[in-house]
């Protein structure tokens, strides 16, 4: 994950807290989401960041997971969402969501 | 015939340069800052790849033009473990070892702030000399240096001078330009220098290719993505003309267009416009690549145990003149713009830039034949986990195909093969956006290969940090309407003579029979 990210989830986490944050992740791939969801629940994997040995432990979805899109309004989620997940492994991107998530 | 603009050539060129991945990439600068005994630094002189490994890596002859898109879609993935015949010179430029780059940043610098150690600098001249683009006159340049190896030592230790390496050896070194600024610091003039000597190699190249009177070049446009100023003007900019008097474009002026990655298909815009409007006769779009990203995937290209395969400085230039009646034109009236209202979902920027354009024009997604977006090899990207981008693009312009409904489902792969290409370009900003296709295009097109292809530059105007903005801009090239004028003329010309002799031949019937 993009330092400068890393610095502003550290910075909202210290001002709601773990219980009022949720991160919603978009990448394009399921190795991507997996290393930022890994990065704001057990630390930056690669240690470079403000989150490198930090874990936060906080919830993470990806906005195409079944969970996020029964949230979303519909047209909402067409407009925006639909082409890419017509485009996304999604189910690539869900496995490896839960896979962090069941390291918690 | 038509006003349009049209492309008369492109060139494409490469600089080997394996000790600027150690000493000058920010992936590299940042880890030994952060962490400098790490082993990522121990283990990544190990995964730099030879010249010669460099010059029979596919991607790179396709760059350069020697193999085609279609030879790399042909080859099974990846393609660092395969190799192909090496050839340093290519159909739209070529590959250049470090030691000739290293002279040729003495030749491109004008103040006297590259140094080279003398006898690393005779060997170079003397390869510089028998350049065919370079030649005797500009590696004279060269023979300024008096310097030993200690001297450059000590500009490096005590001045703050960037050293140059070659091999693992100090070969030279760039000094400050100022004692203060940090603008003309050691580390800015070598980035400065290194895209402006990668550009000139383009421009120089496009002079080949094209055979175009180098005092005929009216225009220059620079669409890197670095800055040349001092502290009171940060980014006062010029490198288009600076890099056009070393280049011997001696009626050219010139300006720099900016716009990260999105900065190429600016330019071209522009220049395709300044033509059609009269303005200049021919304008050259160039862009020099960047030491900032060699190695920027290192980490990963390591932890997997490849080559650190982002170990070559990209440059290009493209030439764009007054109808000519024969090469593919600009259709400056089929662009695509991401504005400042579009949204930055992928769906949003996605319809700003292929599916609106295409509707004013009453085309649909697929009389596109080919288009070119991020263009950015596969092998260097994927390991890193930002997947296979380009056809990431094909496959979201597939999927708005299908919602709109003029592709089904099922189609979708289909589409990506057919109206796609596969990733080469080197993972250098500005370099793999949309551009690189040009030189190919304009074969296809006057080949008839293909009739329509699209251009797409997207840049994160977001890294700036002065907007959260996303942008695009996009255009579409086809074939010359006049030369297919002219072919129609041809035609009922020959259908003329055809009629006469018909004609003649019924008069001589006549005749016989009276």
């Amino acid at each position: 994950m993009d330092l400068e990210n890393q610095k502003r989830v550290l910075e909202y986490y210290e001002q709601y807290g773990k219980d009022d944050l949720v991160i919603l992740l978009g990448a394009a791939e399921g190795e991507a989401a997996g290393l930022a969801a890994e990065t704001v629940t057990l630390g930056d994997p690669t240690y470079a960041g403000p989150l490198a040995g930090v874990s936060l432990g906080l919830e993470v979805y990806h906005i195409c997971e079944p969970e996020v899109k029964a949230e979303v309004d519909e047209a909402v989620y067409d407009e925006q969402i639909s082409m890419m997940e017509m485009v996304l492994d999604v189910d690539d991107i869900i496995n490896e969501m839960n896979m962090i998530r069941e390291q918690l | 015939m038509s006003g349009y603009a049209v492309l008369k050539g492109a060139s494409y060129t490469l600089a080997h340069t394996p000790d600027m991945v150690l000493h000058n990439g920010t992936t590299q600068t940042t880890e030994r800052i952060v962490n400098p005994e790490s082993d990522y630094l121990k283990e990544l002189p190990q995964h730099l790849r030879s010249y010669e490994d460099a010059l029979s890596y596919l991607p790179n002859q396709v760059y350069i033009g020697n193999n085609t898109p279609d030879d790399l879609a042909a080859m099974e993935f990846p393609y660092h473990d395969k190799k192909v015949e090496g050839k340093r010179d290519g159909r739209f430029g070529e590959i250049m070892p470090q030691n000739e780059f290293i002279g040729l940043l003495q030749i491109c610098d004008v103040f006297d702030v590259v140094k080279l150690e003398k006898g690393f600098a005779q060997e170079t001249a003397k390869k510089l000399a028998a350049h065919p683009l370079i030649g005797a006159e500009r590696a004279a340049v060269l023979d300024k240096n008096e310097d030993d190896e200690a001297e450059i030592k000590r500009l490096v230790d005590e001045e703050s001078a960037e050293p140059l390496y070659d091999g693992g050896r100090l070969v030279g070194a760039v000094k400050r330009a100022h004692d203060i600024d940090v603008n003309l610091s050691a580390h800015v003039m070598l980035e400065n220098l290194v895209t402006k000597s990668s550009s000139v190699l383009s421009l120089m190249y496009l002079v080949k290719t094209t055979g175009i009177d180098p005092g005929e070049i009216e225009y220059v446009i620079d669409c890197c993505e670095e800055a040349c100023g001092d502290m009171n003007q940060r980014g006062g900019g010029n490198f288009a003309k600076a890099a056009a008097e070393i280049a011997g474009l001696t009626g050219a002026s010139g300006s720099d267009v900016r716009g990260f990655c999105a900065g190429p298909a600016h330019a071209l815009v522009d220049a395709a416009s300044l033509v059609q409007a009269g303005t200049f006769k021919a304008v050259a779009v160039t862009a020099g690549g960047c030491t900032a990203k060699l190695g920027m995937n290192g980490k990963d290209h390591v932890k997997k145990g490849l080559p650190a395969l982002e170990d070559c400085i990209a440059g290009f230039s493209v030439l764009i003149v007054a109808n000519d009646k024969e090469s593919p034109q600009i259709r400056t009236d089929i662009i695509g713009r991401h504005t400042v209202g579009t949204g930055s979902s992928p769906q949003a920027v996605i319809e700003s830039l292929v599916t609106d354009p295409l509707d004013k024009a009453g085309l649909k997604i697929t009389d596109i034949d080919k288009y070119s977006p991020e263009m950015q090899n596969a092998d260097i990207t994927k390991p890193a986990g930002a997947g296979n981008v380009p056809e990431a693009n094909y496959k979201m312009i597939a999927a708005l195909g299908v919602k709109r409904g003029e592709i089904e489902r099922k189609q979708l792969i289909e589409f990506v093969q057919g109206h796609g290409l596969t990733g080469w370009a080197p993972t250098q900003g500005h370099i793999p956006s949309g551009v690189p296709y040009l030189g190919f295009a304009r074969d296809d097109i006057m080949s008839g290969k293909i009739n329509r292809a699209m251009i797409i530059g997207k840049g994160s105007l977001f890294l700036g940090r002065m907007t959260n903005l996303f942008d695009g801009i996009s255009f579409v090239i086809d074939g010359n309407s006049g030369a297919a004028e002219e072919a129609g003329a041809g035609v009922s010309e020959q259908r003329i003579r055809e009629l006469i002799g018909e004609a003649m031949e019924e008069f001589a019937k006549n005749l016989m029979a009276e």
